[in-house]
């Protein structure tokens, strides 16, 4: 059995606690931006319940392994690059979804990719990024971080 | 400015239902025309869901406590005239502490060049906001091994240091020689 989520929520309730004893009415904010930030998640999330059903239960494993398997080379190194470069999914669902994308038959370089160029990198967000950084700054950013991102991959990829 | 933002934000949510909605309709549809693939598609959404539902709440919890305890104030007040190892010590782990969109880091940041803070700096902690945050690591750890995570994080550490690093002597090459000195 895993063991992280006992972990993580007994952790949570820690927190809870000390919070609580130290300032409740910080606590209830916090306890109120979390709330919120499960609503505001929540059709993501079931979105993703709804994707991973469909991916492990229609989807070929030839197909994703053709794209983003261990022999998809090159194609599967952009493909999940650009993916994750151009979707803007909040990474706590996002990993769900790429461990489903590991079961489905992606290889580890391209899901390493994919994790990585989703959290760096944002298209969505860019435009924003430029007008407060600057163009510069913003561009070469995101421009590195893409081939940062590959890099993670495969060294990845070669140790796992 | 805030106003339009939330507006938008909404919007953003009413698409995310609307997603949710077709994507559920195509699969009834699709489970209908194969129904032998019932069993496959509802085990793998049902077990996805228990994984998802058994740590999530905990992990927004530990967002919601970041964000109320580590204000984003003092993050600019630390960040802004440090600089050195302890400056990008100091960034990563100011990246990685507070939560909130993306969105919110570009703003600071830009207050903190105006503070003087160094590119290397910036360039550290946006990317340390956007893709090393301690609640989602936890995510990450349950769903991708141990193994996985640790290796990604500690690379992802790496690269990004060196890219500030890079990004800095593009940008502006004279105030790393001043910094040098």
């Amino acid at each position: 059995m895993n063991l992280t989520p006992v972990f993580v929520n007994i952790f949570a309730i820690g927190c809870l606690v000390l919070s609580f004893v130290k300032d409740k009415q910080k606590t209830k904010q916090a306890v109120k931006i979390a709330v919120k930030m499960f609503i505001n998640i929540l059709p993501t999330l079931l979105l993703i319940v709804v994707l991973v059903g469909l991916l492990l239960g229609f989807v070929p494993h030839a197909i994703i392994s053709k794209f983003m398997g261990d022999q998809s080379g090159i194609v599967g190194i952009f493909v999940s690059a650009l993916l994750g470069a151009i979707l803007y999914i909040p990474s706590i669902v996002a990993f769900p979804l790429a461990a489903s994308f590991l079961k489905a038959g992606a290889s580890i370089t391209t899901v390493a990719i994919f994790i990585t160029t989703l959290t760096m990198i944002g298209f969505v967000t860019l435009p924003l990024e430029i007008k407060e950084l600057g163009k510069k700054i913003a561009l070469l950013r995101n421009g590195v971080s893409i081939l940062l991102a590959i890099l993670i991959g495969v060294i990845i990829g070669a140790i796992l | 400015m805030k106003q339009s933002q939330k507006l938008k934000q909404r919007k953003e949510i009413i698409k995310s239902w609307l997603f949710f909605v077709a994507s559920l309709a195509f699969t009834i549809l699709l489970l209908l025309i194969f129904p032998d693939r019932q069993t496959a598609v509802l085990k793998s959404s049902w077990q996805i869901f228990m994984e998802m539902i058994v740590i999530l709440p905990a992990v927004m919890l530990l967002i919601g406590f970041f964000a109320v305890w580590v204000p984003n104030e003092m993050v600019v007040k630390l960040l802004g005239k440090t600089s050195g190892i302890k400056g990008i010590g100091l960034s990563l782990l100011f990246g990685a502490l507070p939560t909130g969109p993306l969105y919110i880091a570009f703003p600071l940041s830009a207050a903190l060049i105006s503070k003087g803070a160094r590119v290397s700096n910036i360039v550290i902690f946006l990317s340390a906001w956007a893709c090393i945050k301690i609640p989602q690591e936890m995510v990450e750890l349950q769903f991708l091994g141990v193994r996985f995570m640790a290796l990604r994080l500690g690379l992802t550490i790496i690269f990004v240091i060196i890219m500030g690093v890079f990004i800095e002597q593009i940008v502006e090459p004279k105030a790393t020689q001043k910094g040098k000195k």
